[in-house]
């Protein structure tokens, strides 16, 4: 009870900077969720049809998502130096491949035979992407969105030992200095605070994803 | 049965046609079209010439695998043709933007393909709005064509089609066919998804809206029945899309040029055939009558001077009433007009010779009572009279085939 009481404590007296650590994570996260969409929706869109190009894009995605993620943030500093970019690059092949798989899933759920009926009333390649199979593939798409924004808003804690921000330098902060005073405060917010963050960019996502699917195919 | 088959079933009024839906201008001709997806192996449809008249509906029928739905798909390119010419409406659409082309045809398929994440006022603005209708152009459109098809607009323009039972989906896929009020519609069996009682009011109901838009249609089956239902003009396929027969439904009912046709067209096609011909165009010959106030002597005289083993009774009004033989009249126990069986199966005039044969069946003297539409007796048709006419379509179709083969080998020096 009385950690619950101290780490409550810890929280009280340090708002404004877990607020400024959390809205830093935050922006860390949405950025590279911004252009992982992005990217993954295209991929999954150009590869969906082809079976090679398919199977080779979901395999290096695959790939990619078993790499330590220690080791993937250091590898790109010598490449573009410390702070928040080999972080954001790292999470950013986090992110692909549960976008990346279910926009080609959700593109290959699409009934043929609505396709067809596209097709057959003068619907061209681009008119029946946008017009039909996007919309039709979307929940499961966002569906991957949200995978990847629970993904990558844990795995963000590391970007502090590359030297960028966000609440991982609570948590580090609080394992070089066990032992003193507010150490396991320290990681207990950390960690407190990502949950919540991931919950929220969740439910946000969620509700998005609500707004944004048609009545019809919910 | 109900007491009287007094109007016939749309369909089958629908069948009974005496126009020849040849004499109609060319709506689409198919030059030499063929399809070949392996160079060097036997083609998927071979060199096939057809052409299809403005207003009719040209039913593709044949066994599965006979290439009859790569044939309908060849017509809007949803597969490219490898050889030969599309021409439509004299425009040699062959080689013009195939998206282009799909716009200005209707397509119906099985699986209807309703777009679930669209309403249905949406869906069926799908063609208004890629040829760039204006909403409320689109949206006045949709409302007329689901008045069209039967669903109220108030009730279902906002629906999404999970919302709706296959007979309305389908519906739904006929009114989205029609938006942009082409011409032509393909439609690749449209009704064999739902059940047989849906598929026969279906039926009805499109060969009713047939009637009213007059579109040139190439209607795809396997079903012999469906073909001979809905066609005015029926293509039997078989293997690579050759065309064994080509004729109006009577005339292949009556005259199948070979053994495939024949069999593809199976048994009961005799019966099939009764649906061209109208009691009208048969000569009722005389048949004895009596009043109901006929005194019962003179009944019997009548019935005794008579070939026949039934008088029929007429009401105050001339309406059939009962049948009368030897035995009722020999009843005493009650009065005339109240012994013999009750005519229940009369046919009007404008009825089908099926719709006689049916009315043979059900009723207790063997024979059929025609009526005017007011229900007044017109006369009695027996099934010897059917027969008579079974004969003559017969004779009538193998001459239009021997006709037909002379004026080709006088043509070929």
């Amino acid at each position: 009870m009385d950690g619950v009481r101290s780490l409550i404590g810890f929280i009280a007296d340090n708002t404004s900077g877990i607020l400024e650590r959390t809205i830093e994570h935050a922006t860390i996260v949405l950025g590279v969720m911004l252009v992982a969409t992005v990217f993954s929706v295209v991929l999954g869109i150009a590869v969906q049809n082809r079976g090679l190009a398919k199977q080779v894009s979901l395999g290096t995605a695959g790939v990619l998502l078993t790499i330590p993620s220690l080791a993937l943030f250091a590898i790109f500093i010598p490449l573009v130096g410390i702070g928040n970019r080999p972080a954001q690059i790292a999470l950013f092949l986090y992110a692909i491949l549960p976008i990346l798989r279910n926009t080609v899933a959700g593109l290959d759920a699409v009934d043929p035979a609505i396709v067809e009926a596209a097709q057959g009333m003068g619907m061209g390649q681009f008119q029946q992407l946008v017009r039909v199979r996007i919309p039709l593939a979307w929940p499961v798409i966002i569906a991957g969105v949200r995978v990847s924004t629970q993904l990558i808003t844990g795995v963000a804690a590391i970007a502090v030992l590359v030297g960028g921000g966000g609440l991982g330098a609570y948590i580090q902060r609080g394992l070089t200095s066990l032992g003193n005073p507010f150490s396991i405060e320290r990681v207990w917010t950390g960690t407190l605070f990502i949950i919540l963050l991931a919950l929220v960019l969740d439910a946000v996502l969620g509700a998005i994803g609500r707004r944004t699917t048609s009545p019809g195919i919910r | 049965m109900s007491e009287t088959t007094s109007t016939p079933q749309v369909g089958a009024a629908g069948m009974v046609s005496d126009r020849d839906p040849t004499d109609a201008p060319v709506m689409i001709h198919l030059d030499g079209v063929e399809k070949v997806y392996t160079p060097g192996a036997a083609p998927a449809v071979e060199k096939l010439t057809l052409d299809v008249h403005k207003g009719e509906i040209l039913v593709l029928v044949g066994p599965s695998g006979c290439g009859k739905s790569t044939t309908l798909r060849l017509i809007n390119r949803m597969i490219e043709p490898t050889a030969g010419r599309i021409i439509f409406d004299d425009e040699d659409v062959t080689d013009i933007d195939a998206n282009e082309l799909r716009r200005r045809i209707g397509y119906v398929i099985q699986r209807i393909g309703l777009f679930p994440h669209q309403t249905i006022a949406e869906n069926i603005g799908t063609v208004p709005r890629l040829l760039g209708w204006d909403a409320e152009r689109t949206r006045k459109r949709s409302d007329e064509l689901l008045d069209l098809v039967g669903l109220e607009p108030g009730i279902y323009r906002d629906r999404y089609p999970k919302e709706l039972s296959g007979g309305q989906a389908q519906r739904v896929g006929v009114a989205r066919a029609l938006a942009a009020d082409p011409p032509v519609m393909l439609m690749d069996e449209p009704f064999g998804a739902v059940d047989p009682i849906t598929r026969d009011r279906l039926q009805n109901e499109f060969l009713r809206l047939q009637a009213e838009v007059q579109k040139t249609i190439v209607f795809v089956t396997h079903d012999i029945d469906e073909a001979v239902k809905m066609g005015d003009r029926i293509a039997i396929l078989r293997e690579r899309s050759v065309v064994a027969q080509l004729d109006t439904p009577a005339r292949i009912l009556s005259y199948p040029v070979d053994d495939f046709v024949d069999d593809f067209i199976g048994s009961g096609s005799t019966l099939k055939g009764l649906h061209f011909e109208r009691v009208s165009g048969l000569a009722i010959p005389e048949y004895p009558v009596v009043r109901r106030d006929t005194p019962r002597e003179e009944a019997r005289r009548i019935l005794d001077m008579s070939d026949f083993r039934w008088l029929l009774m007429l009401d105050e009004r001339g309406r059939p009433a009962r049948w009368l033989n030897e035995t009722h009249l020999a009843d005493t126990s009650r009065p005339l007009h109240e012994v013999g069986p009750v005519v229940r199966a009369v046919v009007e005039r404008n009825a089908t010779l099926h719709d006689a044969l049916e009315a043979m069946i059900t009723s207790s003297a063997g024979q059929a009572v025609i009526v005017h539409r007011d229900g007044t007796y017109v006369g009695v048709v027996q099934i010897e009279l059917l027969t008579e006419v079974i004969g003559r379509m017969r004779r009538e179709a193998r001459k239009h085939y021997e006709d037909l083969e002379a004026t080709q080998t006088t043509d070929t020096p």
